[in-house]
This record gives C-alpha cells, sequence and structure tokens, in this order.
C-alpha cells in the first residue's frame, strides 16, 4: 500500500516537472508542429470545415491558453470592478469570438512554413514573447509572437500578435467604449450577439 | 460599371493609395497608453463611410477578379516588380535613420533583383537571405523624435497619423512609378500596384469583420499598434498592462 502511494507519488511529481520543464519557445514550437502536421494531412480543414478547425484547436492548442488573464489584458482596469460571475462569463464570450474568428486562419493554410526565433531567457522569468515568423510563397514574411505566463500549471500562453497587433489589446478601446454604455453585463451582451450572428452566418453556407 | 468606377477611383488615388491598403488592416499599441489619440473621430468616421463605400464597390470587386483570374507566378511577379521599385527609398530611409547594414542590405537587393532577378520580377534577393525591409518616410521622422500626432482616416490611402500623412506626401514625390512617363504607363503601374496590394488582404477582410464590435475601432487600433510596431523594426519595447 506505502509502495504503491509513493509510486503515484512520484509519477505525480515526474508528471508535473515534465510539464514544468518543458520552456516557452518548445511549447510553442510543438503544438505549432502538431497542428500543422494535422492540416497538412486533412483536406476537410483545407476546404474551410469550420468545425473541424474548431475541434482541433479545442483539442491541442487551447489547453495552452489562459483566457482569463487574455480577457483581463483587455478589459484592462475595469476587470478589477467585475464581478467573479462576468469575469467567467465574458470570458466563456470573448473565447468563443476569438477561437472563431482566429481557427478561421488555419482553413486557409497553403503550405505556410513557420519560423522559430532564436529565444533566450532569463533564470526565473515568467513572462515572455517567442517570436516567429510565417513564411509563404509568394508574400511577406508575417511576424507571429506568443505571450506567455508562467502559472502552477506551466507556460500558458496569454497574447498572439500578428504583425505587431496584439489580438487582445487590440479590442481595449472598444471593450472600453461598451463599457462606458452599457457596463460589462452590456459588453457581455455585445460579444454574445456578435458570437451568435458568425454562428447563424457559418450555418447559412 | 464598376470597373471603371474602379479605375478611375484608382486614377485618383494613384499609385499613392498603395502604403494606404498596406497600413489599413496590417496595422503599437501607444493608443492604449493615452487614449486613441483620436480627437477628430467624427469626421474620420465618416471618412472611413466614404472609404468603405470605394472598397465594397470599386476596389474590392476589382482585386477579386485579379486573385482569381492572374495565377500564382504572375502575382507573384507582380508583387515582386513594385517591392523591388520601393527598394531604394526603404535604403535612404534606413540611411536617414542611420542604420547603415540595413540600407547596404536594400540596396544589394535593388541591385541583385534589377539584374538577376529580371527587372524585379524574381526576388532572388530574399532567396539569398537577404531580408527586404519596411521602412517610410513616416518612420524616419518618427526615429527623428516627431510624435505621432492626432490620428486621421482618409478616403483610399485609409488610416495615418498626422506625422504619417506628411510622411506619406514625400514617399509619393520621390516614388520611382509617380515619376514613370509616360503618363499612361504611370496610370496603368499604379493602378496594378494599387490592385496587388489590395488583393494581398482580401484573407484578412473576413477576420476583421468577425473579429470585429465596432469596425472603425478595431481597425484604429490595429494601425496604432502596427505603426508602433513598424517604427520599432519588430521589436517595440513592451507596454506595461
Amino acid at each position: 500500500m506505502m509502495k504503491k502511494l509513493f509510486a503515484l507519488f512520484f509519477a505525480a511529481l515526474l508528471a508535473g516537472s515534465v510539464v514544468a520543464q518543458e520552456a516557452p519557445d518548445a511549447l510553442v514550437q510543438r503544438v505549432t508542429e502538431e497542428v500543422l502536421d494535422i492540416v497538412r494531412k486533412d483536406v476537410d480543414i483545407q476546404n474551410g470545415n469550420a468545425n473541424k478547425v474548431v475541434d482541433l484547436v479545442d483539442r491541442k492548442v487551447l489547453p495552452h491558453f489562459n483566457f482569463h488573464r487574455m480577457t483581463a489584458l483587455a478589459l484592462g482596469k475595469e476587470w478589477r470592478k467585475a464581478s467573479p460571475q462576468q469575469r467567467d462569463q465574458l470570458t466563456a464570450e470573448f473565447r468563443t469570438l476569438l477561437v472563431r474568428t482566429y481557427s478561421n486562419a488555419l482553413t486557409g493554410y497553403k503550405n505556410q512554413k513557420v519560423v522559430f526565433k532564436p529565444f533566450r531567457m532569463a533564470p526565473g522569468e515568467t513572462d515572455v514573447l517567442v517570436r516567429t515568423e510565417v513564411l509563404q510563397p509568394g508574400s511577406k514574411p508575417v511576424q507571429l509572437d506568443y505571450g506567455l505566463e508562467k502559472g502552477d500549471n506551466g507556460w500558458k500562453v496569454y497574447d498572439v500578435e500578428v504583425a505587431g497587433i496584439s489580438l487582445v489589446t487590440n479590442y481595449r478601446d472598444q471593450f472600453a467604449t461598451e463599457v462606458r454604455n452599457g457596463g460589462i453585463d452590456g459588453l457581455i451582451a455585445s460579444i454574445a450577439a456578435k458570437n451568435k450572428s458568425i454562428e447563424a452566418k457559418s450555418e447559412k453556407k | 460599371m464598376t470597373k471603371s468606377l474602379g479605375l478611375s477611383v484608382m486614377r485618383i488615388g494613384r499609385q499613392v493609395a498603395v502604403g494606404g491598403w498596406v497600413a489599413l488592416l496590417l496595422a503599437g499599441s501607444a493608443a492604449a497608453q493615452d487614449g486613441a489619440k483620436d480627437p477628430y473621430e467624427g469626421f474620420n468616421r465618416s471618412m472611413f463611410a466614404v472609404h468603405e463605400a470605394i472598397d465594397k464597390y470599386a476596389a474590392k470587386p476589382v482585386a477579386q477578379v485579379y486573385d482569381n483570374v492572374a495565377p500564382l507566378p504572375v502575382k507573384m511577379g507582380v508583387g515582386n516588380f513594385f517591392g523591388n521599385a520601393g527598394d531604394l527609398w526603404i535604403g535612404v530611409n534606413n540611411a536617414m535613420q542611420g542604420k547603415f547594414g540595413s540600407a547596404g542590405i536594400d540596396l544589394g537587393r535593388l541591385l541583385i533583383n534589377s539584374t538577376v532577378g529580371i527587372f524585379g520580377l524574381f526576388d532572388v534577393a530574399s532567396e539569398l537571405g537577404l531580408e527586404k525591409h519596411d521602412e517610410d518616410f513616416g518612420q524616419t521622422l518618427a526615429v527623428w523624435g516627431v510624435s505621432d500626432g492626432p490620428y486621421f482616416f482618409w478616403p483610399v490611402i485609409g488610416p495615418r497619423y498626422l506625422r504619417d500623412t506628411g510622411g506619406w506626401g514625400v514617399d509619393v514625390l520621390v516614388d520611382p512609378i509617380a515619376t514613370t512617363r509616360p503618363v499612361s504607363a504611370r496610370n496603368g503601374m499604379a493602378a496594378l500596384r494599387f490592385v496587388d496590394i489590395r488583393a494581398g488582404l482580401l484573407p484578412a477582410d473576413k477576420v476583421v469583420e468577425e473579429a470585429a464590435l465596432d469596425k472603425y475601432a478595431y481597425i484604429r487600433a490595429a494601425y496604432q499598434q502596427r505603426r508602433r510596431n513598424q517604427i520599432f523594426d519588430g521589436r517595440p519595447p513592451r507596454l506595461d498592462d
């Protein structure tokens, strides 16, 4: 009994340390390669099957994202005034919006290659930017960077920047305007309505 | 009808429109610090509406036709040709910003692509590892210490800070396409460049359409972030949350 417990404890410790030890740049590289590998083989995704893409992103990518942190970043100071319930609702709606709109980018996949830029990190650092570049025949390379933060469960992505444009902070002004007009609940309602209209449109197709 | 309107609009916009479209969708979050820097928002929103109408009925349909009809090697050649035409001025701007190493690369690109690359139709230099840079006179002014100034949205050319509106005017004055003669050749090339750049932005249209709660504010934030990123050559100092 004691032996079994000890083994279990040891296994858990090991598993935990593996997660914690994967450096942020290695994490980004591994997940990127896994996802691109699947997309390369999946004709449905290449042809724009939205449900399949969302499913892939759900399984492979989202476990490595911290959506609470993303939402807090987009909302700014107001986040502190929001109730726990409002925070959860807002995070859920914002998550849906981001996942829907940006997974579409994967359906446009046409032999792009991702190059991982040299990465250096000071020991003990908990907030880093991992830089990559997307190469596509006939187009200029596009800068694609990931902001990651180290938490209890290892490194999590809290920001994605395309060509220097943070997909998260790009919402700051819009969120601030919505909160000014209708409070945090008004903002939640606006994003929910936006999500519904996107869903309705994709069903019509 | 659409097409003739499109071409006449392009003639008005000429080659100068080009940079604006690039900035439009691919547009640093300085705004997050000191508000949206948009004191003329009412004016800008009406200009944005004009811009959207021109895009919807003229620029975008023409770009879609071009995108569907032109084969990939043609599109690549067109993009490379105009890229090559811009490399000298990019190099001059790098030199004016004190980045002589980068300026040397730009000059090397121009020499290689204009010769081995057959008048710039092939970007041989990139394959040799001479990376293309993204510079304009507005960025040079920023490096010289000129602040952004208020934000504007102009029809056809798109979003520009006051500084970068002036910078763009200088870019146009020295643009090799704008000084091409005869005028008919200039207009044709300018129109083609405009269409090429608009076509390159087509994939971004859907993302903006779906992602934005307010398209005007979304594009403004994107321009402001993008501009900051350009000025710092892709490595802007990180802002505090």
